[in-house]
């Protein structure tokens, strides 16, 4: 049919959704974990770590303390790294204090397939030994393939494996948004 | 009585004639053979190609005795015979080292029992080419070998009283002293030419000072003492200027140039494929349009192969373990017409000076190096200049396969090699 | 990037950027309680040494085993090399045991070249120091120490940046890595060396070439002090070692010299008293000590990028936007 506007991804959640859906976000955290005083913030390259970025943020100005924010790069800990070129890396930034003994809250733009957060658990696992660890993400777009599931979720966004969802936000992408799309044609070992 | 006519074949490239041949000797050269004179012979029909008299390397290294496993003298004048040689000179650098009348009267010995090629032996200078004491230049000269050309190739007689002595006691018989110009203290663990490439490849340089310094001694000995020299595998545009100069006072000096020193330059050695190893090196462009137009106005008066194989686990190393040289008979001649025929700097005629009468008057050599004319010994070799193809060294005579010119496209190919009348190559191959 | 590691020439701007930001990264891993990453599981990676170098040897062996890299040290002392087997029967000998990369150090210019195109093998190969040629992975932490010392760090090339390289630079693979690595990267580099430790040819290299050392510290963001070998005195190179130190080593006097920004560098071992003096070698500026921690940092990151996927990592100017939206 019409290939080439069908391809074309389609905003599904714009710019005022997204501040609206961290908004309530930061605010389950400070409920759930108690005014959030023990909690690290990680957010997985790229977009993850704008999106903790702005979730620190919002945290601090409801509960006027800052909380420590930094970034995890799966790269190294994925289990398909055989399957293309090698990756470059991105930036693992711990914060000052660490995270032995501390909530660590990891953030991520889409949760997928799962394998990224049994990466990323990995990847922890070799850094220290947090209390707990959680995890916040923007969009839910299921189709789990390990057991791992979000304890944040800004839109469970309900797709088929033929569709791509994209978020782009200000930081890397100059707007916010979330777009849903149709895989080109899907001899997809990428995804 | 055996009895060839070749018909129609361009003699030294001139005009479309008729050869024939009885029973070793040139009896008939014309365009009118009468058929009569013709009957019962052999009919090579040889329209479009070139006749030349047959090549004479006086550069070739047959390994026999002591390195059977990369040549024999049997398997080095098949060689021989397919490039189009009738004669070649085999040099001393054997095991044991061709340095008394004993092992120079092997050689020979092996040559005429080969049949598809004269062998005639060089002479060592040195014993054991260790440049410091004389060989037995006279035993040598006086054996059955009949050695007149002595020389420690693979090694410089770097010793200037040695080689001024040398050249003066070869005088006695008409002797010459090929030089393989190489001053040893600026070329020690040299690996290819000192250059813009060996600077960027790390590999120690063999710089072409070490090449000119000792030609400029030596013509300057050979003057000195009134004796004549030859300079073996010339590759510098340097050591052309100072074979010139010599030239123009007079002096008795001659010269070769390697195929491959034609054509090759250090370029090829950033593949670091020991192939291009070879000694004197691959040097540059200047150096080898130098190189052509010396050996097109003269300077330089003939073409040797340097053929030197070698087996194939001493090239398929990395390069400082690879031994230096590369096989060059079956090529020489295709390499010659593609650098100096095809671009105009030498016509037929002079390949055949450059690589049949030169040589054979600079190895005082009998019977090769004659005119295509009546009553000459019929040693010839027909070309066929138009053919084309690649280098296929799976298919040499040679044992050894270290060509610099595998899969490359070469022009021109020897069809028939006559060795005193009788065929060594017959449409291409070993008769 | 390439297959393999042979020439810091191989290296485009992108690709030399990349391994310098990706060494960066690995560099962070040490400063974890768990310095070992997972990545490499499951890969041999050979360590074929066919001179002495421990030092560069134990730096190889730890990046790969911080990669978690099967590790095999193959020396050529004691082994069958010293014996008379060949490079190629050697090589066979670790394809047969499915090595993924080699990292070869020879004695041969062109050994690690002719290895990775014989067709011997078919892993990688990385070139640890092949005789006069070069040395690829020292000019990348060469680089990699310049560029923390010099610059904003990640991302940043050396662009302006003037790098000095003084010494026996005709027998150095040092030198010859690093004019390539560093022009790549933007720098103008300056050779010092009396003339005859300048190869014939020099012109041709993409720097100056100066005799005196003088004239170039005062311009100098770094300074790197090449290992002179006291035996090459015996080849007449020059006369002695106290007028080789005199003319071309560097003292508290020279450095006093330099910018106050710049560093001094050498790949070690030091001559003291030589091309060095112990003020210079155990001051603050020099990075000799910190060069050896970037090696490990630096080896890890080509290893990852040549071996972490089914081919080396791939540089193009947008690489990693496009494949964001994967298996999360």
């Amino acid at each position: 049919m019409d290939a080439p506007s069908s391809n074309a991804a389609r905003p599904v959640l714009e710019g005022p959704d997204i501040t609206r859906m961290l908004t309530r976000i930061a605010h389950e955290i400070v409920e759930r974990a108690k005014g959030a005083g023990d909690v690290v913030l990680l957010g997985i390259p790229t977009r993850g770590v704008f999106l903790a970025r702005r979730l620190a943020a919002k945290l601090e100005e409801i509960t006027g303390r800052p909380v420590p924010v930094g970034s995890l790069d799966i790269t190294m800990y994925r289990d398909d790294l055989r399957l293309g070129p090698a990756r470059a890396l991105a930036r693992t930034e711990i914060p000052g204090d660490g995270i032995e003994g501390r909530v660590v809250l990891l953030v991520d733009d889409v949760l997928f397939s799962g394998r990224t957060i049994r990466a990323a658990l990995d990847a922890l696992n070799d850094i220290g030994r947090p209390r707990a660890v959680q995890l916040a993400v923007l969009v839910d777009r299921g189709h789990r393939e390990l057991p791992i599931r979000a304890d944040y979720v800004g839109k469970n966004l309900p797709t088929s494996l033929r569709e791509t969802v994209k978020v782009q936000l200000t930081e890397e992408d100059g707007r916010d948004a979330v777009l849903l799309g149709v895989k080109p044609t899907a001899p997809a070992g990428e995804q | 009585m055996s009895k060839t006519l070749i018909r129609g074949a361009k003699v030294l490239g001139g005009e479309a004639q008729d050869v024939l041949i009885t029973d070793g000797t040139i009896i008939a050269v014309g365009t009118d053979v009468t058929v009569s004179s013709a009957e019962g012979a052999t009919v090579v029909e040889a329209a479009g190609q070139v006749l030349l008299p047959g090549l004479v390397d006086l550069h070739t290294h047959l390994r026999e005795p002591g390195r059977e496993d990369s040549e024999t003298v049997l398997t080095g004048t098949k060689a021989a015979a397919v490039g189009g040689f009738t004669a070649v000179h085999a040099m001393a650098n054997t095991f044991p080292v061709a340095d008394t009348a004993g092992v120079v009267e092997q050689v020979w010995r092996l040559g005429k029992e080969s049949g598809y090629c004269d062998v005639q032996p060089v002479g060592a200078v040195t014993v054991g080419l260790e440049g410091k004491q004389l060989a037995e230049l006279g035993a040598m000269h006086d054996s059955a070998a009949g050695v007149r050309v002595f020389s420690d190739d693979g090694k410089c007689v770097d010793d200037a009283v040695i080689m001024r002595r040398a050249l003066e006691y070869v005088k006695a018989f008409d002797g010459v002293i090929a030089q393989h110009a190489q001053e040893p203290r600026l070329t020690a663990g040299a690996q290819m030419n000192e250059g813009i490439v060996s600077a960027e490849l790390g590999l120690a340089g063999w710089p072409a000072v070490a090449e000119e310094s000792i030609i400029a001694r030596d013509v300057l000995l050979a003057a000195h003492v009134g004796s004549r020299v030859h300079i073996c595998h010339l590759s510098t545009a340097g050591s052309v200027e100072i074979v010139r100069w010599a030239k123009s006072k007079g002096w008795n000096v001659t010269a070769e140039v390697t195929p491959h020193h034609l054509l090759l330059t250090d370029e090829l050695v950033r593949s670091y494929n020991p192939v291009y190893k070879v000694n004197p090196p691959l040097r540059t462009e200047a150096d080898v349009l130098a190189l052509r137009e010396a050996l097109a106005d003269g300077t330089i008066d003939c073409v040797a192969t340097d053929h030197a194989p070698h087996p194939h686990e001493d090239k398929d190393c990395e390069w400082g373990a690879a031994a230096m040289g590369m096989v060059g008979l079956e090529t020489a001649l295709s390499v010659v017409q593609h650098t100096m025929v095809d671009t105009g700097l030498l016509d037929w005629a002079g390949v055949a000076d450059r690589m049949s009468f030169r040589p054979a008057e600079i190895g005082r050599l009998k019977g090769h190096g004659r005119p295509v004319s009546p009553g000459e010994p019929a040693n010839l070799t027909l070309v066929d200049p138009a053919y084309r193809g690649p280098v296929d060294p799976a298919g040499f005579a040679s044992r050894s396969r270290n060509t610099p010119y595998e899969g490359r496209e070469l022009p021109g190919r020897v069809t028939h090699t006559f060795l005193r009348g009788r065929a060594t190559v017959v449409d291409g191959t070993l008769a | 990037m390439k297959r393999h590691l042979i020439s810091a020439a191989d290296l485009t701007r992108d690709d030399a950027v990349l391994i310098l930001d990706t060494a960066e990264e690995m560099a962070r891993v040490a400063d974890r309680p768990i310095k070992k990453l997972p990545t490499l599981r499951g890969r041999t990676v050979v360590n074929l040494f066919f001179e002495d170098s421990t030092r560069t040897r134990i730096s190889f062996e730890a990046a790969a085993k911080r990669l978690s890299a099967d590790v095999i040290n193959f020396s050529a002392k004691g082994s069958s090399v010293s014996k008379g087997e060949s490079l190629k029967d050697t090589a066979l000998t670790l394809e047969a045991m499915g090595a993924d990369a080699v990292v070869i150090r020879h004695g041969d210019s062109g050994a690690p070249h002719r290895l990775a195109t014989s067709g011997w093998i078919g892993g990688s190969v990385v070139n640890a120091g092949d005789g006069t040629h070069e040395h690829p992975t020292q000019a990348l932490l060469d680089a990699f120490t310049m560029r923390r010392h010099l610059t904003d760090g990640a991302g940043q090339d050396l662009s302006g940046r003037h790098i000095t390289i003084v010494g026996d630079i005709l027998h150095s693979r040092v030198a010859r890595s690093n004019v390539h690595l560093l022009t790549t990267l933007g720098a103008e580099v300056t050779l010092v060396a009396p003339p005859t430790l300048v190869p014939i040819g020099v012109e041709r290299w993409p720097c100056e070439v100066s005799y005196d050392l003088d004239a170039v510290l005062t311009k100098s963001d770094a300074v790197m002090m090449l290992r002179v070998q006291r035996e090459r005195m015996n080849a007449a190179f020059f006369p002695t070692e106290r007028e080789y130190a005199r003319r071309y080593g560097l003292d508290g006097d020279r450095m006093g010299r330099m910018p106050d920004h710049a560093i001094v560098m050498h790949p070690g071992p030091m001559n003291r008293g030589m091309e060095i003096t112990a003020e210079v070698a155990d001051s603050p500026r020099c990075t000799a000590v910190e060069q050896v921690a970037n090696g490990v940092s630096i080896r890890m990151a080509v290893l990852y990028l040549l071996l972490g996927g089914n081919e080396p990592a791939v540089t193009t100017t947008a690489a990693p936007a496009a494949r964001i939206e994967e298996s999360k």
